[in-house]
């Protein structure tokens, strides 16, 4: 086997890149074996798939209209969703990530679990009702309500297409090592079925088939989730402490991961880390589309009260899942890679590496069965995460670009529809070529990236152009830029990437944090506000003298669509 | 959509009352949020040990109850949210459209 990441520096790249993603699972199995065929997995997962696909073929026939395609004509109810929100959210990232973290670190697992939920309530209370009185299908349209068209909306599907295309490349390479090593099938058949599966949901169904490819798997993840946190706990007799006792007494680092270890020293990093977790899922695009599938603001209230309500729940599931692989795996030999002399590093030695805690864990309680199931669940959860951020790139294409930016508006529903669908071929053929080459490469920072940038360029621009009436076309256009720039620049300067990736020498990296969130935001906010005030020019008149009408309707949902066109 | 509605919506004293008790509470909302999530990141950065400290003899600390509480604090401030939101601020906000009509 090839060399594994050791652990500590994998949580180090953790709370470096700042996020425990599947992007991070990736380098740490990149030395697993490929292991023989897992039948019992490819069977129900060729079960997920003959499902989801004649949903989609369903979905197909009822998407008509651009109001179907981009936004399932506004049909799908609070419930469907609240879980399909839950389904973009909890990806293989959040499943087998954190619960991997908890596996190594215990209490610190925690730390990202909470970070990645407390973005919820803020995007409720600032953004969500806004966001649906004023918006169609993409975000673009409620940041270009009164701004210019065709600049904002090429920033805004600027911003969209960088944070699909690093948080794409993230999840197909993911999948591809997942697949390799659950399923024993070779990376680049699963990296083309994983593309090949994501563009016929997304051309063909659009998004009804995508909303209920969530669904479906958002269910399959709580279920199977809920299964092993209960067979866990009744083992330990409902008792936490006998739990937390069991693992205090196997885990080689002892009572220490009872308690927060060394993922934030100092107050720069926790507070820009703690930025991006939050204000990252607010600028995340395939999750604010979601907003313009429902009827009205008080489903769309509702969906994210049940959305928080399932990503936390899951995430306290993942902690006992992480805490039951403890007590489960470190005694257990099979499933480490064992010295000749019969020794093991209890956490690092683990087969495929920690963030296979959970996958082996569903193998100890539930037997070949069960990690078929978990296995077919986790390949599902990748599959539909990467469902959702096509539709959301392929949107930004015809929505924003081709109609708004290229047809100026001339172009017909239907010709849009059909540039969405290439759009989500070509999306998919691009994902498949760049999970290939970026097959040996260390893509642990993209994710963080993706959250940097929706933090730094889509976030304040949304939320300053929603909130403030001095935003102008041109204050929003420099200030945008100037926080996605800054953003990819950090990261690419930071150690993670300029030390962990590109290999220079440790100590060399030019920017000293891994997240760049504090800064970057303040530059966009900054960048917004200052260039708003500077800008004397005509259209900016327009822009502030437009913001009543905005408000009045961001408020009231006066003239708001409702995206039931049949 | 002519602007007159919009005029007249402007100096609803209705509207005025809904835009501002509704900005109010959204407010007060985020902020306590931001207080329990910053709180809990700077106690791990600069008191870890007030997390590590077992409850009473156990092995469980101090820690795990927290970071449970402030998972379900997210929980219950959106769940307070919706249950105002949909019904007096919906209430008024169709009253309000109702008479702009």
């Amino acid at each position: 086997m090839r060399a594994f990441r050791t652990v500590s520096a994998a949580a180090t790249t953790l709370a470096a890149s700042g996020f425990a993603g599947l992007a991070h699972a990736a380098p740490a199995m990149q030395g697993g074996e490929r292991q023989p065929l897992n039948v019992e997995a490819i069977v129900m997962f060729f079960a997920f798939v003959a499902m989801t696909l004649g949903i989609t073929y369903w979905a197909a026939r009822r998407t008509r209209s651009a109001a179907d395609f981009y936004a399932a004509g506004g049909g799908i109810t609070a419930g469907q969703n609240g879980l399909a929100i839950a389904g973009d959210y909890m990806s293989a990232a959040s499943f087998l990530g954190i619960s991997g973290l908890v596996f190594a670190s215990g209490f610190d697992g925690l730390i990202y679990s909470v970070g990645w939920l407390v973005g919820w309530p803020i995007i409720l209370f600032l953004i969500a009702e806004r966001l649906r009185n004023l918006g169609k299908y993409t975000f673009a349209d409620v940041v270009s309500f009164r701004l210019e068209q065709t600049q904002i909306r090429t920033l805004s599907a600027i911003g969209t297409l960088v944070v699909v295309a690093f948080y794409l490349i993230a999840q197909m390479v993911g999948a591809g090592k997942l697949i390799e090593l659950l399923f024993g099938l070779p990376y680049l058949y699963a990296v083309i079925l994983v593309g090949a599966l994501m563009i016929v949901y997304v051309a063909f169904g659009g998004m009804v088939a995508t909303t209920w490819v969530q669904v479906i798997k958002a269910c399959l993840l709580l279920g199977g989730a809920t299964f092993m946190a209960l067979m866990v706990l009744i083992h330990f007799g409902f008792s936490p402490e006998a739990m937390f006792g069991a693992a205090v007494a196997v885990h080689p680092k002892g009572g220490s991961i009872m308690g927060p270890g060394n993922l934030v020293h100092d107050p720069v990093s926790a507070l820009s880390l703690g930025l991006a977790l939050m204000f990252g899922t607010a600028g995340l695009p395939h999750i604010l589309m979601r907003f313009f599938t429902v009827a009205d603001a008080k489903a769309a209230r509702k969906s994210v009260f049940y959305a928080t309500g399932f990503i936390g729940y899951f995430y306290i599931l993942t902690f006992i899942i992480g805490f039951g692989a403890i007590t489960f795996l470190m005694n257990d030999p099979a499933y480490y890679t064992v010295a000749a002399d019969g020794a093991y590093n209890k956490v690092t030695a683990l087969l495929g590496g920690s963030n296979m805690a959970a996958i082996h864990l569903s193998n100890a309680i539930g037997g070949s069965f069960f990690l078929g199931f978990i296995s077919a669940v986790a390949f599902a959860t990748i599959l539909a995460v990467v469902a959702g951020l096509t539709l959301a790139g392929a949107s930004a294409v015809s929505h924003d670009l081709y109609a708004s930016v290229i047809a100026k508006g001339r172009a017909s529903e239907d010709r849009e529809v059909r540039v969405s669908k290439a759009s989500a071929v070509a999306i998919g053929i691009v994902a498949i070529v760049l999970g290939y080459i970026f097959e040996k490469q260390n893509v642990a920072f993209m994710v963080g990236l993706a959250f940097a940038v929706a933090a730094s360029c889509n976030f304040p621009v949304l939320l300053m152009s929603i909130m403030w009436k001095g935003t102008t076309t041109r204050g929003v256009l420099i200030g945008g830029f100037l926080g996605l720039a800054s953003s990819v620049g950090m990261v690419v300067l930071s150690p993670a990437v300029w030390e962990a990736t590109l290999g220079n020498p440790k100590g060399t990296a030019p920017f000293p944090y891994d997240n760049p969130a504090l800064f970057s935001m303040a530059i966009a906010f900054g960048g917004i506000w200052l260039f708003s005030k500077l800008d004397r020019s005509k259209r900016a008149e327009i822009d502030r003298a437009a913001y009543e009408q905005q408000y009045i309707r961001s408020e009231t949902g006066i003239g708001s669509h409702r995206a039931v066109a049949h | 959509m002519s602007s007159a509605p919009a005029h007249d919506i402007k100096n609803d004293p209705q509207f005025q009352a809904l835009v501002s008790r509704r900005s109010r509470f959204a407010w007060t909302l985020t902020i306590a949020m931001l207080i329990i999530y910053f709180g809990f990141v700077f106690v791990i950065a600069f008191a870890p040990t007030l997390l590590a400290a077992p409850i009473g003899s156990g092995v469980t600390t101090v820690g795990i109850p927290i970071g449970v509480a402030v998972i379900v604090s997210a929980f219950l401030l959106t769940g307070i949210y919706v249950r105002r939101a949909n019904s007096e601020f919906d209430a008024m906000t169709s009253q309000i459209v109702g008479r702009a009509k």
